[in-house]
């Protein structure tokens, strides 16, 4: 079955300087995948680099297929179309993500214009239907309002409305609950997972917070320094992550029961991009580390069914999963 | 949205008395104008009469009372070279100025707000930095330089165009292309950093995630942002319609507004400067007044404070 998406050695780099240094993924229909790991280490960049949404003076190469078509490089015409119409995308900060000036009817309606044979009333029904989906309240009223009189955890539910308006096959959400309130938080989260289910779509759900990704994930890919570092179903990466970065980011959570224990923090911070070290980019922060790792940069290897690490340690790892595997 | 239209309109009333007050105290202060127009020569009789005449010998601040008791009723005083009103002497110069400004005004929005966006759109790109460079050019070049320039270039060189006068419409192409090109180019580095500002914003990103083509997400997204920067400076240009040539009237010869208040500073002819002052802090207020009334109509989140103001 061809996947929805592939994405093969996707690489970008700012005036020079390497930001995505060759991402593979891949995301069947209807998946929900996490991308986590820390700021900088390039989840949000490889979205906005398959879908052109990047600045001009990036420079992306690699390979990005939607149901087999290579989109990256494509006319802008075709772009327009995968643009919301196959693939949306909704923001870490909805509050500026859209438009002081315009009504929400204006922008909602833009979307439907262009993704949907709709016109006049059928146009504004729509809208209406969509605001009512995500919940706003007194919808009809409300459509005519502007950005600013909403609170932020409305804006983002016009903001997922908007990017319905297309009935993409993919939802790209860059992490869409950081700038919310906790409890606005889980309420978007359930949303999202609701109309996933509801629509069958897929979703890429960008995040630093694991347990959000977690719950809502049957696949996690965690990324490093602009790579993929490790790949798992949710709940085998959490129960027997691989990856020393990806042991480290989990070893920081709190665990909600069982004794307490003490929180491990990776030590150092995440490597400057014009200043990678030699080999692997986790090594000079890694426990782990051993004298190959600075001169090899490992690659994304499969060590079971469904799982792939980036670690030349992990061959131990490997075995020791083969084994339990083989009981 | 009354009380907060009412407070402006009470600061622009106090600006107008701070200008013409401060307008009022330093012609007083510095020369006399029976010397000015009677000359060193006069016998001191004729000058203290003169002084008598117009209520120069009382002291200033009953002056000043006299003057503001004289504008409520509607006086704005008599020239004192030709004994005609003020005011009459201002508005017949007023045509010959707005021939030049109003051009001028059309021609520095006309290419400078196309340019600032094109540049804004173009960014790094080699049209870009050329307009840039034309821009800084056109408004560190001061306009009397640039008016002898042309004047040196198309006049004398070139015999194309006359050097100054008010003679024929082709006596106003070099005073309304120097005030154009200044203009345009302030306008034009105005618009781009305007536009830059709004293109990187993140709605500008969701527009063109939901599939809109670019030159839609510039036309309906970009635009209307970045107007609202932009019609602060039109509204200050507005506001230099009456007053904003006396350099280049002077440099042409070109009888408005601004030569006759070369003149009139001059020869201290305080009612003729007075009320050229009065005119132009008007103008200026009355723009600003304007440009409020659109920041409430362009910007939806203004028309909410204001509405609460």
């Amino acid at each position: 079955m061809t996947p929805l998406v592939s994405i093969e050695g996707l690489s970008v780099a700012f005036s020079g300087v390497p930001v995505l240094r060759g991402v593979d993924l891949t995301l069947q229909k209807g998946e929900a995948l996490g991308l986590v790991g820390e700021s900088g280490s390039g989840k949000s960049v490889t979205w906005l680099a398959a879908l052109g949404l990047l600045p001009r003076h990036a420079k992306v190469s690699g390979s990005v297929r939607l149901d087999g078509r290579e989109i990256l490089g494509a006319r802008a015409a075709e772009l327009d179309q995968v643009r919301g119409g196959r693939v949306a995308m909704i923001f870490q900060d909805p509050a500026s993500a859209l438009n002081p000036v315009l009504t929400i009817r204006k922008q909602l309606c833009e979307a439907l214009a262009l993704h949907r044979d709709l016109s006049g009333e059928a146009v504004k029904a729509e809208a209406l239907r969509l605001l009512n989906l995500v919940g706003i309240p007194d919808a009809a009223r409300r459509l005519s309002a502007y950005p600013h009189e909403f609170s932020g955890g409305q804006v983002q539910r016009i903001m997922i409305a908007m990017a319905l308006a297309g009935n993409p096959d993919l939802l790209i959400a860059d992490e869409p609950t950081t700038a919310l309130d906790a409890t606005i938080q889980a309420q978007i989260l359930e949303l999202l997972s609701t109309i996933r289910r509801e629509m069958s779509m897929a979703m890429v759900l960008i995040s630093h917070d694991l347990g959000v990704v977690a719950e809502n994930c049957d696949r996690v890919s965690v990324m490093y320094a602009g790579r993929i570092v490790e790949q798992a179903p949710a709940n085998q990466l959490f129960a027997d992550p691989v990856h020393p970065y990806a042991q480290g980011l989990i070893g920081a959570l709190p665990p909600l029961d069982g004794p307490r224990r003490r929180l491990t923090a990776i030590p150092g911070t995440v490597p400057d991009p014009a200043h990678m070290p030699d080999g692997c980019a986790f090594a000079p922060r890694c426990a782990l580390a051993a004298e190959p790792c600075g001169r090899t940069s490992p690659t994304l290897a499969p060590i079971a069914d469904n799982r792939a690490v980036a670690c030349i340690r992990a061959e131990a790892s490997r075995r020791a999963l083969l084994g339990i595997a083989a009981e | 949205m009354g009380r907060y239209f009412a407070i402006r309109i009470g600061r622009a009333a106090l600006t107008i008395v701070l200008v013409v007050t401060f307008a009022f105290v330093v012609l007083r202060l510095s020369g006399d104008p029976a010397l000015m127009i009677l000359g060193p020569e006069a016998p001191p009789e004729v000058l203290a009469a003169f002084r008598k005449a117009w209520g120069l010998d009382d002291p200033i601040w009953f002056q000043y009372l006299d003057y503001f008791g004289a504008i409520a009723k509607g006086e704005l005083g008599r020239s004192m070279r030709d004994g005609r009103p003020a005011i009459e002497l201002v508005l017949e110069r007023i045509p010959a100025t707005l021939a030049l400004t109003l051009p001028a005004f059309f021609f520095k929005v006309a290419l400078g707000i196309p340019a600032g966006i094109y540049a804004a759109l173009h960014r790094g790109s080699g049209i870009d930095r050329a307009v840039m460079m034309t821009a800084v050019a056109g408004f560190t070049v001061p306009s009397f330089v640039l008016a002898l320039l042309l004047v040196l270039v198309f006049a004398v060189q070139l015999g194309w165009l006359p050097s100054g006068g008010q003679d024929s419409w082709r006596h106003a192409i070099l005073p309304i292309v120097t005030l154009s090109l200044g203009g345009a180019a302030v306008l034009a580095r105005f618009t781009r950093s305007a536009m830059l500002e709004v293109l990187g914003q993140p709605y500008i990103r969701t527009a063109s995630a939901k599939g809109m083509p670019w030159r839609k997400v510039v036309t309906s997204h970009a635009l209307p942002n970045a107007a609202i920067p932009t019609v602060t400076i039109l509204g200050f240009m507005v506001g230099t319609l009456i007053a904003g040539a006396v350099v280049v009237e002077s440099v042409f010869a070109w009888p408005g507004v601004g030569r006759l208040l070369v003149v009139a500073v001059a020869n201290r002819d305080l009612a003729v400067v007075q009320c050229i002052l009065l005119l132009v802090a008007m103008t200026m207020v009355t723009s600003n007044l304007v440009v409020d009334f659109l920041y409430g109509f362009l910007d939806p989140r203004l028309r909410a404070k204001g509405a609460h103001a």
